[in-house]
């Protein structure tokens, strides 16, 4: 065992610097010189310099002039992007049955004239926590709450959230998406 | 299922097959020292590490000290990243000031990294330093993979040499693995994956204005730190308004493609690839997935190589590919399926153009069912364990199927070389059992199968289910095991389960709902990582040690061939049995119990 310890310590150490010191700083190099912008967050400033939001993190809406995102796990309070988190809830928690009627009475209480049934993603929490989207139809559903709450044409919103839905990645990969934050920014410049 | 979800599938599969032939050809030349491309740059590198530690390359091991060799590297892997979170407090690069870890949370997160299991008992982004991360983890993400590769290889050569006692030099085949095959990999995906939004940067975590203010209430605490009680009894609450996110952010791309690449998993932040930080679209899905698989399918192409004859390699990987679509047909259709108790309440989860529907609940918009469910099953196929999804969230019988693969050993795919190791005992196992229907000597690749390494194979195939089912009756026994449970009923009982079948078989996925960042389960799951890779690692180079020394023998009309469909179909046999026959009954009390208490509530409504 002994004759092993030189080798192995020599040979730890530098393949501790290799691939734990070089390896990440020659990444860092590489990305904040190629993509700056990923890189450090996606992040989005306002014409005036302001960091607005990260066009990858979502945040929360409960405005019902805004259209709202997945419901969000994160604690103490929801989106919070310093730590990620799911719901873990299992499929048989009667707290999950639960937690999806409160959601459901809320979006009816906001807009009580909407009887279709709720898409799915709009009333189960996301993996992360921070999912930046929903499908098309929940973002259809909210529609005439938010059109009612901006007093705006039905149809200049299915426009917007049109221009704001995202197809599969080069036709194929993921599915189609709306991206909230920006739907909503885009939203709050048409005021 | 859609048509699209059929085409992704198929797309992914196809693409990993492709693949295969390519980088496994790459590798057996890495492996037996011929010339390949990146010599030009690397191999004066590589001539000054062996100098500077004093290793000889020419000079082989025999079985025994490149076992020793293996474990004391691998024991100063464990000390490392004990110490660095022990410490980390008082460590530079640690923006946030995230304070030392708990002894017991550094054992098992070092057990879990050294292991290749990458088990994370903590939440990234709130326990661990960039210094951690980086000189830990990402450390360990490499050697850990390579020290399983370079197994691999050592047992590979036991087929190939004839009355050898030596099976190769551990430091080069390791050096080698990192060099010549993860590095460049690593570098090639993080670059990418920072193209499609993944973070790589040194700063503190980013603050960012919200355009709604989000209030919340918590308890009001008094000056010294405790909790206040109002006349009743009841605690005080205040409510805080947020009007600032922070957006933790740090050097994961780096990080993250070598925790695909080497079947590692260990996520940068808590909720690991479901983070849009850590995989921002469908195409950094799709490219993360692909990593996974990507070296342990190509290995089987590279240990046709090696032994001579490339059917043997496309026989193993045919196994493991018809094991593991079939279960992305079952995972896929349940997630699809949805939830009944949801369902009763008039949620639609239908699928159609504008939605995935199905079960959404622990899943992000982007990946929808089908990227979800096929991720699930592709991280436990291999012994990757990061996930894009909450498993714990899965319906029933969707969240079996990555429990069960992780149950079968870890031999679909399975681990970087680990995987392909894990597969050759069971091929050993496989011609035994032929051997004794036909009447004949046992032979693989040539090499007599004898009751010494039949005793060998059987340990590496029975220490998991023991460490499994013995940790998870222990678990369900004692109160401080029950306590951590998070789900009810039948479910709770998946989530121990869950938790021993990834650390028992170094996977490293969860079932997220157990609080398994407690003494108990630190200690408990740390074993069983260090039994269950260990325990089999050293067995198989003793296997490796004894083929060596053995004459080839000419194959004869009594030869059992094993690049046959037949053979695939015995192997595959030989797989389901041995999972089957040891999980069902623990399965059918959890998840099997789950499936039909779930159907019978729908069906009673």
């Amino acid at each position: 065992m002994i004759k092993h310890l030189q080798p192995a310590v020599i040979l730890f150490a530098i393949l501790t610097v290799l691939t734990g010191v070089i390896y990440p700083a020659i990444v860092t190099g590489l990305a904040q010189l190629l993509f700056p912008n990923q890189a450090n967050g996606s992040l989005m400033t306002d014409s005036g310099g302001k960091t607005i939001g990260s066009s990858l993190i979502g945040q929360a809406f409960s405005d019902p002039g805004h259209f709202w995102g997945r419901p969000s796990a994160t604690g103490p309070f929801p989106y919070n992007a310093g730590a990620s988190s799911g719901s873990n809830l299992g499929p048989t928690n009667p707290a999950l049955a639960d937690a999806v009627k409160a959601r459901i009475a809320t979006l009816q209480a906001a807009d009580p004239e909407n009887k279709n049934p709720v898409p799915v993603d709009l009333i189960t929490a996301s993996g992360s926590g921070l999912d930046p989207h929903i499908s098309p139809a929940a973002a259809d559903y909210q529609i005439n709450r938010v059109a009612k709450a901006r007093k705006i044409n039905p149809e200049k919103l299915r426009e917007l959230v049109q221009n704001h839905t995202e197809a599969r990645q080069w036709g194929v990969f993921g599915e189609p998406r709306v991206n909230v934050l920006a739907l909503n920014l885009a939203l709050d410049v048409l005021r | 299922m859609t048509s699209n979800s059929f085409f992704q599938i198929a797309l992914y599969v196809i693409t990993l097959l492709a693949l295969a032939k390519p980088l496994g050809w790459y590798m057996a030349r890495v492996y037996e020292d011929e010339p390949v491309w990146l010599n030009r740059v690397l191999a004066p590198f590589e001539a000054l590490i062996y100098r500077a530690s004093g290793v000889n390359p020419k000079q082989e091991m025999r079985w025994m000290d490149y076992a020793i060799a293996m474990l004391v590297f691998n024991l100063l892997g464990f000390l490392t990243v004990f110490a660095l979170q022990s410490w980390q407090a008082f460590l530079p690069f640690n923006p946030q000031n995230l304070p030392n870890v708990s002894a017991d949370s550094s054992f098992n997160t070092a057990a879990s990294f050294a292991t290749n299991t990458n088990w994370q008992g903590y939440g990234g982004e709130t326990t661990m330093s960039y210094l951690t991360q980086m000189l830990g983890l990402t450390v360990q993400n490499f050697v850990s993979a390579a020290a399983g590769m370079a197994v691999l290889v050592a047992l590979i050569r036991g087929f190939t040499r004839r009355k050898a006692d030596i099976i190769g030099n551990f430091w080069v085949d390791m050096t080698r693995s990192t060099l010549y095959i993860l590095m460049p990999l690593s570098l090639v995906l993080a670059l990418v994956l920072v193209g499609q939004g993944v973070v790589q940067t040194f700063s503190p975590y980013q603050s960012v204005s919200l355009v709604e203010t989000v209030s919340y209430e918590q308890p009001k605490l008094g000056v010294d730190g405790v909790a206040l009680q109002d006349a009743a009894g009841k605690p005080v609450m205040e409510t805080v308004k947020v009007k600032e996110q922070t957006v933790a952010v740090g050097p994961a791309a780096s990080q993250v493609a070598i925790k695909q690449l080497g079947t590692n998993g260990g996520g940068f932040f808590n909720v690991n690839s479901a983070h849009p930080l850590e995989n921002p679209t469908p195409l950094s899905n799709f490219l993360e997935m692909l990593a996974i698989l990507l070296i342990p399918a190509a290995l089987c192409y590279s240990f046709g190589m090696m032994v001579g004859d490339t059917r043997q390699g496309w026989a193993i990987l045919a196994a493991m590919t018809l094991v593991f679509v079939a279960l992305i047909f079952v995972a896929v259709p349940a997630e699809q399926s949805g939830n009944p108790a949801l369902a009763a309440l008039g949620v639609d989860q239908s699928v159609n153009a504008d939605q995935t529907g199905g079960n959404m609940e622990g899943k992000e918009t982007r990946f929808g069912i089908t990227n979800s469910a096929l991720w699930a099953v592709v991280t436990t196929a291999a012994s990757n364990g990061s996930v894009n999804a909450m498993h714990d969230s899965f319906t029933p019988i969707g969240g079996m199927a990555p429990m069960w693969l992780m149950q079968l050993g870890e031999v679909i795919f399975g681990g970087v070389g680990s995987g392909l190791y894990g597969m050759i005992m069971f091929a050993i196992v496989a011609v035994f059992v032929s051997g004794l229907m036909i009447g004949r000597t046992p032979e693989y690749l040539g090499k007599k199968i004898e009751a010494y390494e039949m005793k060998m194979a059987a340990i590496t195939i029975l220490i998991p289910p023991l460490v499994v089912l013995g940790g998870t009756a222990l678990a369900v026994m004692v109160d401080v095991g029950k306590s951590s449970v998070f789900n009810p009923g039948a479910h709770g009982f998946s989530e121990v389960l869950y938790a021993f079948s990834s650390a028992g078989n170094n996977n490293g996925s969860a079932f997220g709902g157990l609080s398994a960042n407690t003494p108990f389960y630190n200690a408990m799951l740390g074993l069983a990582m260090l039994f269950s890779r260990y325990w089999l690692a050293v067995p198989v180079l003793a296997i490796a040690g004894s083929l060596a020394a053995k004459k080839i023998v000419p194959t004869g009309p009594g030869t059992l061939p094993t690049h046959t469909p037949l053979f695939v179909v015995l192997l595959i046999g030989t797989v389901l049995m041995v999972g089957a026959l040891t999980f069902i009954p623990a399965l059918a009390l959890g998840p099997i119990v789950e499936h039909l208490q779930m159907i019978g509530v729908a069906s009673a409504k």
